[in-house]
């Protein structure tokens, strides 16, 4: 092992070199689901198996998990290929082999030292519109990947140092905002070649062999620390389960099941019980599903350092033909929110042996919701955003209000900036009242977002979840309320079949729809709540009268 | 009587530092005395007193204050409202949709702002600037007077879009001030017509807290000098190292919430230009915290936007400071993965190192100092402790780092600095290589008491090519005060294509701004040596998020000279720009700069002064680079100019150590600054 202290000071460096490519990027980006909401992610693999050596602190919680599954599918075409060569950068989307769904595309760049190959450095970014049935890429109803967006397998969109301008053709041609998509491109390329630069220099520093048997023992660490963590556990098996409202396609409830079983030097988690592959796009490939494991145990254990090491002691058990598994074509568009649906179940399951790391269920949905149509002049306009809710309580307070969800570090983009660019207006950006589960320590509030069109023919899609089943609270913690969404016309008041799924719906200007989302689970009896507490949620309007919390499931 | 004298003020947690220019006599007199807590002006009036018998013969009073600062951090603002529009009052609350850390979910936020105080009133502004429904003012004064009722001092008035039109703002804001029994009323648009509505209502929200607080110390503070004589202008430093008169601060305490260390930058930076350095890399090492900020080309790095703790949003031009957790107090601790940490955790000043005898029993990194013989422990600075524990601190070492990674204990202490070392570093590389500049043309600028013990390190760590001790380190922020000038920023959103704009009418934009800008500085009663304009333009390509700042020459506005400065500035960023993609103004910038006179820093010089053997106080034992030196400690204060000592040695004086290790060399310059180098 390398000396503790020389390994704190390799650690540091190489982990900003990640920071900066993540900070590079969002400052370049385009489109706002990578410049604002952070929909990105760099770091630094391994040569051989595609590990993650290092991860940068700010890039998308769940892409850090599912990088390493990217850079393998690299190595396996560039060893079917075998003409690896410096100055190479692959770019992909295709989920069933990088992970997530079509909209993100991943660079993967080799580094070589010496004529070969010493590591791999990868970009990862949310692209505003990559084709499909749908602007943005949310189609709730899509049954193959085709309906979803264009599929792009690894290929080399820069060949020893030129790029391949067939390549970017080919791209540019299938999506709706070529301009946008550019400048990401941009940017992402911008973020590699600054990593590599960042990273040769640090090499010529330390020398390649040092930094080499520094990212061995990283990895050494990190896996001693999650053993470590483990081995504090009660031994035994713990269950947990959840549901998702539907594909989107066919409305029946999916089940999320995990059975985790902590044995000496590992965890097992078991998903065997959860429900097969499903009609519409709320697949995850294996890749993401083991990544979204990943997520779960880095919030519920932050204190890890973040490379591959932390999965080296977890056994996963996932069977082919699952949900948790898709294999090409299945639409894979709305992962977002069976990953979450898994998170929550993995929270449950901590629940019932280490409460104190515990956290209740935060909101668990992104609620995409697009707005789109065409102004007086003709213009074309799309107004698409990702929507918070309530966190879960946990043992040292309350959940916190109109959070980002746990798969992400992303902000909202302000109100202001929305109405400036888009023919609507909100008429409340509000705290839902009634909507955190009740509890010792309560869950966060979701929120109330009511918009009003400014133009006649706008169209409605919403790609939401929780529904009808509400976050859980913890330890007899209530639950939150559940998603619910509405839009108004000359009938009245409406609601989708689908309860948080919806496309194709038309509004005439001055219409209104309200979009309220789901606050956090409780954690521990509400009898357990401080008197002066619940005082207080009423003075402030959180709860509107004694025992309603969470109640805005039942209006 | 003649006035003469400019007084430097900053007030600390423990003490308050006192800097006092005799203009006349080109002379500079210092003094440090503790802080009154309670009321800071007793101490503040007291400390003057013992510099300048005649409070008649001051020009200038100019104060770097943490009364804003720790207001904020302790929440201790005064009871504050909000009026707002309809369906938006819990914007402070949901903030921009974040969390505090990426990683766990126990994050928890409270406004400073109660929900019940949040009021709203009917009336809407849209993005175009059309009034959409018209606000009445009688709705207005009855939810201020509800606010009134309900034990409101300060309040704030925020609309949507108030930056694209301000009129319905502007006639509630004239509502409530003609009920409201104190000036205590901010209206967001007034000091930010910036669009983003969490940005400026969490910035006018955070000045109307602070108002009650900020501006009852201010009146008592100026009643206090003129009781005692003073008839001159007090000045306040502001959050963007320039000075604001007193009526301003009381009007705008949002602009004082980094005032303290503000001045220390500022005094850094003609420190700097002084010795020669335009490029200056400002490191303060407190109990716990390690802040850089950083001084390139003679300016001050400033942030758009900082944010004080989670959800406490000031979107105002600040000096750009970033802390690390690695202060004096920093816990040494070994992690379960057997590696050797440094903070984030500290035992703080109380009960502080070990070797305080506190109760504290980990070891800190003054700890490892103290091991090391790098700190006097029978001379403890900062006055409350007559001696330290040496054998508590190497106990404490030994137990919970030397056993456990099985080192000797000196090695372990050496170690303990490295790694704290190291991260200090980690934060200077932050600030400089990640922006593309070459720390090796930068040095280091140690100031507050403990920063000057690793100041070296910094030139073998990060390659900074020297590092500079001022002569008095801890009275650096008193010294800022003395030579900061007076700052006037002001915005305006634009959001226009660039091809589109009107040149007459952005010049007469900026013509208003400036106008502005002057009639702040006029007011000032203060005299100018010149007064600077900079006029920056926020841009981006059409479709893209964050934008880039471009200065542009306010005589000529064509679209074309400022495309050249936009394509200029995105390549100097980016490296590369995107042919093609049009160009938008997002905001227009206006900053108003008078300078103030500077001193004669060679007053600071020692007079007279002995050569090093004559300044020897004793030899020590002294660990560096795994082994034991027998090093010279010197009575740092009476080198003269041109001494020159070699590390491994000390250097003492009463506020600070300074540490110079093997292979480097400190001489004292013409100002009597020490600077180190490489030998």
């Amino acid at each position: 092992m390398m000396d503790p202290v020389t390994l704190a000071i390799l650690g540091g460096r190489l982990e900003q070199i990640a920071d900066e490519m993540d900070a590079t990027l969002y400052r370049a980006a385009f489109n706002p689901i990578i410049a604002e909401a952070h929909d990105a992610s760099h770091g630094i693999y391994d040569a051989l198996t595609g590990d993650t050596l290092i991860q940068g602190k700010q890039g998308l919680p769940i892409f850090t998990g599912v990088m390493a599954f990217a850079v393998k599918a690299v190595i396996d075409k560039a060893a079917a290929d075998g003409d690896l060569a410096p100055g190479d950068v692959y770019i992909f989307n295709d989920p069933y082999r990088g992970g997530t769904h079509l909209s993100d595309f991943k660079l993967v760049r080799p580094v070589f030292r010496d004529g070969k190959l010493f590591c791999w450095l990868a970009s990862a970014g949310h692209y505003h519109d990559v084709g499909g049935n749908v602007a943005g890429n949310y189609n709730p109803r899509a049954t193959e990947a085709f309906q979803e967006a264009v599929v792009i397998p690894p290929v080399k969109l820069f060949a020893a140092g030129t790029m391949r301008r067939d390549i970017l053709d080919v791209m540019m041609a299938n999506t709706r905002q070529p301009r946008s998509m550019f400048g990401d491109l941009n940017g992402m390329v911008n973020a590699l070649d600054l990593g590599e630069r960042r990273l040769s220099e640090l090499l010529d520093q330390y020398g390649d062999a040092v930094v080499t048997e520094g990212f061995a023992d990283m990895r050494e660490r990190a896996r001693k620390l999650m053993l470590a963590r483990i081995a504090e556990l009660p031994a035994g098996t713990v269950s947990a389960e959840d549901f998702l409202d539907n594909d989107g396609v066919t409305d029946t409830p999916l089940r999320i099941a995990v059975d985790m079983t902590v044995r000496e030097g590992g965890l097992t988690f078991d998903f065997s019980r959860s429900a097969p592959a499903c009609r519409g796009p709320l697949n995850i490939s294996r890749g993401t599903t083991i990544a979204a494991c990943y997520v779960a145990i880095k919030h519920l254990f932050p204190e890890i350092p973040a490379n591959g090491g932390v999965l080296a002691p977890i056994d996963f058990m996932i069977p082919e033909g699952s949900i948790l598994a898709a294999e090409h074509p299945m639409p894979t568009g709305g992962y977002t929110e069976t990953i979450m649906r898994l998170i929550d179940v993995i929270f449950q399951a901590f629940a019932q042996i280490s409460p104190e790391r515990a956290f209740g269920n935060a909101y668990g949905t992104i609620n995409a919701l697009t707005l789109s149509g065409r102004r007086r002049d003709g213009s074309r306009w799309v107004m698409f955003s990702f929507f918070g809710g309530g966190h879960g309580g946990h043992a040292h307070g309350d959940g916190l209000s109109h959070g980002n969800a746990p798969i992400s570090t992303s902000t909202i983009p302000p109100v202001e900036v929305l109405e400036a660019a888009n023919p609507v207006i909100f008429r409340q950006w509000a705290l839902r009242p009634d909507s955190a589960g009740d509890g010792a320590h309560r869950g966060g509030l979701g929120a109330i977002y009511e918009i009003e069109t400014l133009e006649d023919d706008t169209e409605v899609t919403l790609f939401g979840e929780r529904g009808r089943h509400a976050p859980h609270g913890v330890m007899g913690g209530g639950d939150g309320a559940c998603t619910r969404f509405e839009w108004d016309d000359a009938d009245g008041t409406h609601s989708p079949p689908m309860v948080s799924k919806v496309m194709g719906v038309k509004l005439e200007k001055g219409r209104r729809i309200r979009l309220m989302t789901p606050g956090g689970g409780g954690w521990g009896a509400p009898s357990d709540r401080d008197p002066a507490l619940s005082a207080e949620d009423i003075r402030r309007g959180y709860v509107t009268a004694p025992q309603t919390t969470g109640m805005a499931n039942k209006q | 009587m003649t006035k003469t004298f400019i007084i430097g003020v900053d007030v600390g947690g423990t003490f308050t530092d006192i800097f006092a220019l005799d203009e006349a006599a080109g002379s500079v007199t210092i003094t440090k005395i503790p802080s009154t807590r309670g009321d800071q002006s007793k101490g503040f009036v007291e400390g003057i007193g013992r510099l300048v018998p005649d409070f008649s013969t001051i020009r200038t009073v100019v104060h770097g204050t943490t009364v804003g600062t720790n207001a904020l951090l302790e929440r201790k603002g005064g009871h504050t409202g909000i009026i707002t529009t309809q369906g938006f009052r819990d914007v402070l609350e949901m903030r921009r949709r974040d969390r505090p850390k990426t990683w766990g979910l126990d994050g928890t936020f409270t406004p400073v702002i109660d929900r019940a105080d949040r009021l709203e009133v009917t009336e809407r502004t849209l993005a175009s600037g059309e009034i959409l429904e018209h606000v009445d003012p009688e709705a207005v004064k009855s939810a201020a007077r509800q606010l009134l009722d309900q034990g409101c001092e300060a309040v704030c008035v925020f609309f949507m879009n108030g930056y694209a039109n301000g009129e319905n703002e502007r006639i509630a804001v004239e509502a409530v001030r003609s009920i409201w029994p104190s000036e205590h009323v901010t209206s967001a648009v007034e000091i930010l017509p910036e669009i983003r509505e969490f940005e400026r209502a969490s910035t006018a929200s955070l000045n109307a807290y602070l108002q009650p607080v900020v501006t009852h110390y201010l009146d008592r503070l100026e009643k206090s000098l003129r009781a005692s004589g003073f008839d001159g202008e007090i000045l306040i430093v502001q959050s963007n190292g320039g000075v604001m008169a007193i009526e301003q601060a009381k009007a705008l305490p949002v602009k004082t919430a980094l005032s303290g260390p503000a001045a220390g930058v500022m005094a850094a930076r003609h420190i700097g230009e002084t010795a020669g350095f335009k490029n200056i890399i400002t490191c303060d090492m407190g109990g716990t915290s390690f802040d850089v900020s950083m001084i390139a080309d003679g300016r001050s790095a400033l942030a758009a936007q900082t944010a004080i703790d989670f959800g406490m949003v000031i979107r105002s031009p600040m000096i750009e400071i970033t802390t690390i957790g690695a202060g004096g107090g920093s816990i040494a601790w070994i992690d379960r993965g057997g590696m050797l940490c440094v903070g984030p955790e500290s035992a703080g000043s109380n009960p502080g190192p070990v070797c305080y005898g506190l109760g504290n029993t980990r070891p800190t990194v003054t700890d490892a100092n103290l091991v090391l013989g790098r700190i006097n422990a029978a001379k403890p600075i900062g006055g409350k402790l007559d001696r330290l524990d040496v054998e508590a601190a190497r106990a404490a070492i030994q137990e919970h780092v030397a056993g456990p990674l099985g080192m000797d204990v000196l090695a372990a202490a050496e170690a303990i600095i490295r790694v704290a070392n190291a991260r200090m570093a980690g934060a200077i590389r932050l600030v400089s290589i990640e922006r593309g500049l070459d720390p090796n043309d930068f040095a280091a600028m140690p100031f507050g008491g403990g920063g000057a013990l690793h100041t070296g390190a910094l030139i073998q760590e990060v390659g900074v090519a020297k590092s500079l001790v001022p002569r008095y380190p801890g009275v650096v922020s008193a010294l800022g005060c003395v030579v900061a000038d007076m700052r006037h920023d002001n915005v305006r959103t634009i959001n226009q294509p660039l091809a589109t704009l009107d040149p007459a009418l952005i010049g007469a934009e900026i013509a208003r701004m400036d106008g502005l800008g002057r009639a702040a500085l006029t007011r000032a009663n203060v005299a100018f040596e010149a007064v600077e304009r900079l006029v920056e333009l926020d841009m981006l390509y059409v479709g893209q998020t964050h934008t880039v700042p471009v200065a542009i020459d306010a005589d000529d506005l064509s679209v074309a000279a400022i495309q050249a400065r936009f394509d200029d500035s995105y390549r100097a960023i980016f490296g590369r720009l995107l042919e093609g993609v049009p160009a938008r103004v997002m905001n227009l910038r206006v900053t108003l700069i008078g300078r103030r006179p500077k001193f004669d820093l060679r007053a600071l010089a020692p007079a007279g002064g002995k050569a090093p053997e004559d300044c020897v106080l004793e030899m020590r034992d002294l660990y560096a680079d795994g082994q034991l030196h027998k090093a010279p400690v010197y009575d740092r204060l009476a080198l003269a100019v041109g001494a020159r000592v070699t590390g491994p040695c000390l250097l003492e004086q009463p506020d600070t150590t300074i540490f110079v290790d093997p292979g480097l060399t400190g001489v004292v310059d013409a100002c009597g600054n020490l600077v180190i180098e490489r030998i």
